[in-house]
């Protein structure tokens, strides 16, 4: 970026100015903390909220989304969030281990403690690792250089949320949701540590629930996967929230690990999803699946950055999208490998399915590439549904509309059956047809 | 077969780190205009007697130019270029007033016939086949030198000249079209040309009418210390037929050169240009001193309906290539195709790519392009595909294939599909490689050397683009590839 002037700065940017200001105190941390919240407030008043002349956000424009900014939600009443758990459940009739984060806090009352401390994963309060010695080395993002805006902006406000580390060796026998509980309306900001030790095994659920007004959502996990660990991660983006649903992940694997995940987005006005995987140790594996559905002015975007920095591993990504009416898809992947990573395989797919006349969709698939011993492809189509195929299935007597959602439905099982964790393969395909008869 | 053992015998025969064109002809030649200033501009357009709205037109893009910042999103480094030390303008002495075969310096035409290109009419007529004979439009430093066949062109009512004489002679028809794709501010490196451009080709195909032959326009720079910008215009008028072709030469040096061109290309209903180049522009040395800075800017505009518009490039030279040919296909039903071969070796940065803007309705793309990185170099592709709201069933396909060889290059991949229309078909796909080992094994057993092996495989590898080209650029990039690669091996 060139430098420039000062920017003027919007409604959104001066509301999230004073928020800091007024909330500076209640901010848990230590002072090298502080210190950090501060330079990342002051990111957003000299650069800004992300805007599209930033090359990462050049299809969704947070600053121009955001027209202001809501104060934070206030600390959550146990009985409010407990209501909201009972009336919405994302993945109903789930046997799982759930833990709860409301308004930004996490909740041990709420949260199965005690059986998941049996399976040998034990749960801190996030503040505790801020507000300990070395509390800013929980912040670490392993880019150097400028912030991402959406990191900067949940860095300065982290309400809580939960560390959660599995032993070494230990099996989580049941899926755990992580679930988001808004009891409030007001800006939730979470940060999430989860680290799986040496062949730990863990299925992990995100979900957010609940309403945050014009608050936006801002949640960053940040996933360790030390030497031959699997994690799972299904992350459920859904809801009409009208404000911004901004989600992060930065995935650092060991070697021999395994990483999956795959980020769900549904019908939210304004939805980021973006992941940052890092292979530290050789023979890892990454699978990253992506699948959006937005209709009517809505934007889902999936971003997604694989650096392989050490040899011989691999990653496949796939990443689905249907649009509908005036919503904007957006897929922005890239896969660097470094100088020395060799014998990598990395391969990338985006598709996309336009079903209204004024749906549009950007794909922006890149590759990086350092080394010469490797194998890399990519591949990007967006297309409306095949005349041919719903011909057929109308031969065969199906009605129209019928003929569109099982042609839909096979176009975004094909991720979700790939990701192949079946515990959530039921309920997600359940949530497309919800959302196919909702438009 | 016989293709590839030319490769061989090629890169057989010359030496590492030789640059076939790298000499300097010795000629007395006139330099000017150095720095960028309202004289300079003023100088240049009083020189080529240009009518006075053509120097407006050129003072008002250097005051836009002084506002504009230079591009930064490449992927490419370099030094900031001084643009007050550059000459604007350098031509051989020689050449003055009209031009004719007779009158021109013989020197010249012996650079010509050193490069491969006979500006002689009668050769050709002598021994080739009528339909692979070429008109060439030769451009030395910032002036044309000569252009061949114009007579036989005019009685096809075909316009073949340089650019300051179409200035000249067809003024209306240059206001109307310069400009016109290409708008004076589209970006830093156009609008300098804007303010400067010294020479270059103008094309007009009348209506219904097949261009007879193969125009061509040969660039060299040979003077030091000197910017080339030149500037191409061909219009096809509704039904007309044209293919052009691009070579591009320049001296050894160890400073680097700017080359920042424009081309702008207008096909009307019907109308079809075929445009090649093939750009082979001294590269620097082997520890990546000197070369040429290509900086250019090409666009084609599908204006009719049915037109069709379509660049291959085989980019092999350069210090650093900044070049991004692409189609604006307004035309219901209209057609872009872009075939690139890019190869680097040594220190060469090469960002390439094209653009394909659907517009009309029913318009289709296709883009293939073939990066080639070897030695320290840096190889990317960046292209855009976008379809409008009105563009409805566009089709586009994308592929763009990389090949590695050696360890300390880099292949990058950046592209941009924006879909607007939901009938819109968009395909891309991409990879990234070195020669597989079950490759180089399957040639080697089969008793083919290493080196033979690479470059039977290399030759594999482009060959979609290859066969898009002429015939006689064909065999011509065939063996700049060869020479290209020559010493990324073993």
């Amino acid at each position: 970026m060139n430098a420039s002037a000062p920017i003027k700065n919007t409604q959104a940017e001066d509301d999230l100015i004073a928020r800091f200001d007024a909330g500076r105190d209640q901010l848990a941390g230590s002072a090298d903390v502080s210190a950090r919240r501060e330079a990342a407030v002051g990111q957003i008043r000299d650069r800004g909220l992300p805007h599209r002349r930033v090359e990462e956000y050049k299809y969704s424009d947070l600053r121009a989304f955001m027209k202001s900014a809501a104060p934070l939600a206030p600390k959550a009443d146990v009985a409010a969030a407990r209501d909201v758990l009972q009336a919405t459940d994302c993945f109903s009739g789930l046997d799982r281990y759930r833990i709860v984060i409301a308004n930004g806090d996490f909740q041990p009352e709420l949260s199965d403690v005690e059986p998941l401390a049996a399976e040998g994963v034990s749960l801190t309060d996030f503040n505790e690792l801020l507000s300990g010695p070395d509390g800013a080395t929980n912040l670490a993002f392993p880019k150097t250089g400028p912030q991402d805006g959406t990191v900067a902006l949940n860095t300065a406000f982290i309400q809580g949320g939960v560390a959660l580390s599995v032993g070494e060796g230990k099996v989580v026998t049941k899926p755990v949701e992580v679930v988001h509980v808004a009891s409030a309306e007001g800006a939730a900001v979470t940060r999430s540590r989860i680290d799986l030790a040496k062949g730990a095994q863990l299925r992990l659920l995100e979900t957010f629930i609940g309403d945050t007004g014009d608050g936006e959502l801002n949640a960053v996990f940040d996933y360790q996967v030390a030497d031959g660990a699997t994690l799972a991660t299904t992350r459920l983006v859904v809801g009409n929230a009208r404000s911004a649903r901004l989600l992060t992940s930065i995935a650092t694997l060991g070697a021999d690990a395994t990483f999956k995940s795959l980020g769900f987005i549904a019908g939210t006005r304004f939805a980021r999803n973006q992941q940052f995987v890092n292979f530290t140790g050789e023979n890892s594996e990454a699978k990253i699946y992506g699948v959006s559905m937005a209709g009517g002015e809505d934007l889902a975007d999936q971003t997604l950055i694989v650096d392989h920095a050490v040899p011989h591993c691999n990653s496949r990504e796939f990443f689905k999208t249907v649009l509908d009416g005036r919503a904007k898809g957006v897929y922005q992947g890239r896969i660097n490998v470094a100088p020395h990573a060799q014998k990598t395989d990395g391969e990338m797919m985006t598709q996309a399915l336009l079903l209204s006349e004024e749906a549009e969709m950007a794909n922006k698939p890149e590759l990086e590439i350092f080394a010469d011993d490797v194998l890399c492809a990519h591949g990007a189509t967006s297309g409306e549904i095949d005349e041919d195929l719903l011909f057929y299935l109308r031969a065969r007597g199906i009605p129209e509309a019928e003929a569109r959602t099982l042609l839909v439905l096979a176009f975004l099982s094909e991720a979700i059956e790939e990701f192949g964790e079946e515990y959530v393969t039921e309920g997600l395909e359940e949530r497309v047809r919800d959302w196919l008869a909702s438009h | 077969m016989p293709a590839v053992q030319e490769t061989i015998d090629r890169v057989k025969a010359i030496d590492v780190d030789q640059y076939k064109y790298g000499f300097v002809t010795e000629i007395e030649s006139e330099r000017g205009a150095k720095g960028l200033s309202e004289e300079t501009i003023r100088f240049l357009s009083a020189k080529k007697n240009e009518p006075d709205w053509m120097t407006e037109w050129r003072l008002d893009a250097l005051r836009r130019f002084r506002q504009m910042e230079e591009p930064t999103w490449a992927r490419v480094s370099y030094p900031k270029i001084d643009f007050n030390e550059l000459y604007y303008w350098a031509s051989p002495k020689s050449v003055e007033g009209p031009k004719s075969l007779d009158e021109v310096d013989p020197e010249l035409l012996a650079t010509y016939a050193k490069l491969g290109i006979p500006l002689s009419e009668q050769e050709i007529l002598a021994g080739v086949e009528p339909k692979n004979r070429v008109a060439v439009d030769a451009v030395f430093d910032s002036v044309s030198v000569v252009t061949t066949f114009k007579d036989e062109l005019k009685k096809a009512g075909v316009i073949f000249c340089s650019i300051s004489e179409a200035l000249r002679e067809y003024p209306d028809l240059v206001k109307k079209y310069l400009g016109s794709v290409v708008p004076v501010t589209d970006n830093y490196y156009a609008t300098l040309n804007s303010a400067v451009f010294s020479d270059g080709s103008f094309v007009y195909v009348p209506e219904g009418v097949r261009c007879p032959m193969e125009l061509s326009t040969y660039f060299r720079i040979n003077e030091q210390n000197t910017g080339q910008f030149e500037r191409t215009l061909i219009i096809a008028e509704k039904g007309a037929y044209v293919s052009y072709l691009e070579g591009c030469t320049a001296p050894q040096r160890d400073e680097n050169q700017l080359h920042a061109a424009v081309v702008e290309l207008i096909a009307l209903d019907d109308a079809e240009i075929k445009y090649s180049t093939v750009q082979n522009w001294f590269p620097g040395d082997k520890d990546g001193k000197g070369g040429i800075y290509n900086f250019v800017t090409k666009r084609g505009d599908c204006r009719g309906k049915n037109s069709k518009i379509s660049w291959t490039q085989v980019e092999t030279g350069s210090a650093i290539t900044w070049k991004y040919p692409s189609c604006i296909l307004r035309g219901d039903n209209s057609r872009g195709e872009f075939y690139s071969i890019a190869v680097s070796n040594g220190h060469q940065q090469i960002d390439s790519g094209t653009k394909m803007i659907h517009l009309g309705k029913n318009t289709s793309s296709r883009v293939i392009s073939k990066g080639i990185s070897a030695g320290k170099s840096e190889n990317t592709y960046r292209g855009l595909i976008s379809a409008h709201r009105k563009a409805s069933h566009a089709r586009n396909f994308t592929q763009c294939d990389s090949l590695l060889i050696g360890q300390e290059c880099g292949a990058h991949t950046v592209p941009y599909i924006e879909s607007k229309n939901a009938s819109a078909q968009f395909e891309h796909e991409a990879t990234t490689s070195k020669i597989s080992d079950d490759q180089m094994f399957y040639c080697q057993q089969r008793g083919l050397s290493e080196e033979e092996a690479v470059a039977l495989i290399v030759n594999g590898f482009v060959k979609d683009v290859i066969q898009q080209l002429p015939m006689e650029f064909a065999v011509e990039a065939q063996k700049l590839i060869s020479i290209s690669l020559e010493g990324s091996v073993g």
